[in-house]
């Protein structure tokens, strides 16, 4: 395999792992807010109890988060050397600035939110956690506005020419907003927090099934599930508005998501299919003209197809990867929704502790979103291939010059040794976590805690 | 903001280097935490004590090198593509050791059972001692100068990096964040394990020192460009007189039970040591030996002025309220270690 197979691969992988856990800090960090001021404003110990377990929870992806994570802004000069020094002048500053505003923040609040229980009072406690998860959002604000820019480059100008050749930004404020950004943000955003809040429903809905810890079970599965329709319904809309983003400004990529090769009228959204790349046809369930009806509002509108916006096949993504991803984005998406409804329903019916089957969907629910997201992010960053920067930079033209392929083997070998047992370790201690379930100690807060509420609290800690 | 006619890239230069100052007076006490880990004590609840000790701020003290890492690529984007494709294998093997470490941290309080905690405990203690070595050795190669092509591209291979002055710098390294820690363990800690720890504090002040004398004396014999710098301009020398009193001061207080002021002289010393370091190599962010032509300097390898103008109203804007806040965290988390169910 040659050096641009294998970064390729590496960077895909050590992102797809770090992936799996930042969207679960976000939408926990999200979920641990509300849970708290809930605590604040209600005073039932319930909701004590339950910071005290997701927050455990919360550090456990966070280590593994902040773990990951430092590989990958290592890599991007390790093995993408060209891109680094073709970039570094737009992209860099977007990685500076979330060190200083985002990840300051997070880490240095989350040593009050972690072990701060007995040191400070329930209002600073709170202030952390919320500092905790503003910073996990605004760390997302500014990779995605770097990503973003990838996509659609704006607000620069290029000097040097050929091999010095670099990208200059001209104007930060167009860069930062540049025509991708805020779409990609609040879908990427609005992932995450179904992310985290699907993972509070699924644990409350196991131990729903196993009769275990049922106050504390329902109040999650409420808590979670709140958020988690809201999320859902959100998702598609903003999807919506990234799609409509991804017509206008990369054509290809679009074509790409729904196997699209000729230029037509009453463009058809496939709900399955598959595309044959060699004979350049797609078959499966469609309905036609949606796609044009949902870019343009008119189901009769042209949109152009493959060999119209990249009529060179180099200049084309892996068009049945793309289509397949995407798809499988959409449906997983759409599938949310109908357990979000299906699962609210029957709380409002009070009829959710006695059907097994929605406790078992709800139970593996937590996958829902885990797969939507990877997907998504795979069908964004494989559907802007073949370039690394849109138009600007080729993915081939931007490794490091003087890496070789033998370098990357060993270093993807230490990826793969290191993150599988990362992996099991993680899943291990979770299962440990949820198994052990809920303190009941945590019923009766103490120290600090208890004495900061000490008028109302005494009649409270009976309650449960 | 428009900054008028100041020199962006010497301001550039030094904030990249005091943000890995930083990090190397941060993350050094807690990477010389993991060096001791497995030597000064072995009941179990005394390595907790240990790992409490650095527990709620580890975390926030890597950032520092994630903002490092983050400003030389944006600061510098040449020098950042150039150094790290070019020390390809030895920051795999630097994350290697750092993923390790800060798993081994988050883990090993997971599981009572004693041989699950005997594992992670070697995992903290190589993490942390790799870590510690690779990165004296990425600093020694920096200092005596790496090959780079007319491409700027590094033109040397990974053996070629441990030769024995860049070796020695790693053991210095290891030596210094080992007697870092020691001292910072002395301030978090009381009763017994504070007395083994003591114990162990002039040994490794003695082991720095004689490991610094070697490697200046290895400087001062043949690095002639760090060397230059300093015939230059002899007030220089105030810093090394001023890094030989801190280091100087750090027995005094110890013996006289001030710990927090020989934690103070030990963090001044290593920020001296910087400083001596970023002053003898300015403006050469890489010195290129030997064709010193190709060197990457602050002003060849820099990003546009437009960008270093946007990253200085960021970071005056953001560090001090970084700043701010981790001194408020330092604060709240002051004191002794007291092990309770939160803890690690």
């Amino acid at each position: 395999m040659d050096v641009l197979l294998l970064s390729r691969l590496q960077f895909a992988l050590t992102t797809a792992f770090h992936y799996l856990y930042p969207p679960l800090s976000i939408g926990l960090g999200l979920l641990l807010v509300a849970n708290e001021s809930m605590w604040l404003w209600t005073r039932k110990p319930i909701y004590h109890q339950m910071a005290r377990f997701w927050t455990k929870v919360f550090a456990l992806t966070f280590a593994i988060g902040v773990a990951t994570g430092i590989v990958l802004e290592f890599e991007f000069g390790t093995n993408w050397a060209t891109y680094s020094r073709y970039v570094g002048d737009v992209f860099g500053s977007a990685l500076a600035a979330e060190g200083i505003f985002a990840f300051f923040l997070e880490s240095g609040f989350l040593a009050v939110l972690l072990f701060g229980w007995d040191k400070v009072g329930p209002r600073l406690h709170f202030l952390a956690t919320c500092m905790v998860a503003f910073g996990a959002h605004f760390s997302a604000v500014w990779i995605i506005v770097a990503n973003s820019w990838m996509q659609t480059p704006a607000g620069y100008h290029i000097v040097g020419e050929g091999l010095k050749a670099r990208a200059e930004i001209t104007d930060f404020w167009a860069m930062v907003f540049n025509p991708s950004s805020v779409d990609r943000l609040t879908h990427t955003v609005i992932g995450c927090w179904q992310a985290g809040a699907w993972f509070m429903v699924s644990v409350g809905a196991w131990y729903l099934l196993k009769r275990r810890h049922r106050d504390f079970a329902v109040a999650s599965v409420k808590l979670g599930l709140a958020v988690a329709s809201i999320a859902a319904v959100l998702s598609l809309i903003s999807g919506h508005g990234s799609a409509a983003g991804v017509a206008q400004h990369q054509p290809t990529k679009l074509a790409a998501f729904e196997g699209q090769y000729e230029t037509m009228a009453r463009a058809p959204l496939y709900v399955v299919g598959w595309v044959d790349e060699k004979t350049e046809t797609t078959r499966g369930v469609a309905i036609p003209g949606l796609l044009s009806w949902l870019v343009h509002g008119d189901a009769g509108a042209v949109l152009p197809g493959l060999r119209e916006t990249a009529p060179a096949k180099a200049d084309r993504p892996p068009v049945n990867f793309t289509f397949q991803l995407y798809h499988i984005m959409v449906v997983v998406g759409f599938a949310l929704i109908g357990l979000a409804a299906w699962a609210a329903w029957a709380l409002w019916r009070g009829t959710l502790e006695n059907s097994r089957l929605l406790l078992g969907l709800l139970t593996l629910s937590v996958l829902g979103p885990q797969i939507a997201n990877q997907a998504g992010w795979w069908a964004a960053e494989v559907g802007r291939q073949p370039w690394i920067v849109y138009k600007l930079l080729r993915t081939s033209e931007a490794l490091s010059a003087v890496v070789t392929a033998s370098q990357v083997v060993a270093s993807m070998i230490m990826f793969g040794v290191v993150y599988v047992l990362l992996f099991a370790v993680f899943l291990y201690l979770l299962n440990d976590k949820i198994k052990h379930g809920p303190d009941d100690t945590d019923l009766h807060p103490a120290g600090k805690w208890a004495l900061g509420f000490r008028p109302k609290a005494k009649g409270l800690n009976t309650e449960g | 903001m428009n900054f008028g006619t100041l020199d962006l890239n010497t301001v550039w230069f030094a904030l990249v280097g005091v943000l890995f100052t930083g990090y190397v007076i941060l993350d050094g006490f807690d990477l010389g935490v993991g060096v001791l880990h497995l030597f000064v004590v072995k009941r179990d609840e005394d390595r907790r004590v240990f790992l409490n000790a650095i527990g709620p701020v580890w975390d926030g003290n890597e950032v520092w090198l994630v903002t490092g890492g983050g400003a030389l690529f944006a600061a510098f984007p040449i020098v950042y593509a150039t150094v790290f494709s070019g020390f390809y294998l030895a920051f795999m093997a630097l994350l290697c050791a750092l993923i390790f470490r800060a798993v081994a941290i988050e883990f090993r309080s997971k599981h009572p059972s004693p041989r699950w905690r005997a594992c992670w405990d070697v995992g903290f203690a190589a993490g942390s001692t790799g870590s510690a070595l690779l990165i004296g050795v990425a600093m020694g190669n920096i200092a005596w100068g790496i090959p780079i092509d007319e491409r700027g591209e590094f033109a040397g291979s990974f053996l070629g990096m441990l030769h024995p002055y860049a070796l020695a710098m790693g053991v210095t390294t290891v030596a210094l964040f080992a007697m870092h820690g020691a001292i910072y363990l002395v301030l978090k800690t009381e009763g017994d394990v504070q007395a083994r720890v003591r114990r162990w504090v002039n040994p490794l002040i003695i082991a720095f020192i004689l490991c610094y004398v070697l490697v200046t004396l290895a400087t001062l014999l043949y690095i002639p460009h760090i060397t230059d710098a300093f015939r230059g301009e002899p007030w220089f020398f105030g810093l090394v007189v001023a890094v030989v009193l801190a280091i100087a001061n750090i027995p005094r207080e110890v013996n006289r039970g001030k710990e927090f002021l020989a934690f103070l002289s030990s963090c001044a010393a290593m920020a001296g040591l910087m400083a001596i370091f970023g002053v003898g190599s300015y403006p050469n962010l890489v010195f290129s030996s030997p064709f010193p032509d190709h060197s990457l300097t602050a002003f060849n390898s820099a990003s546009s002025r437009g960008t270093l103008a946007v990253m200085l109203t960021i970071a005056l804007i953001g560090v001090p309220v970084v700043l701010a806040y981790t001194a408020s965290i330092y604060w709240i988390f002051r004191g002794k270690v007291k092990l309770d169910k939160t803890s690690y």
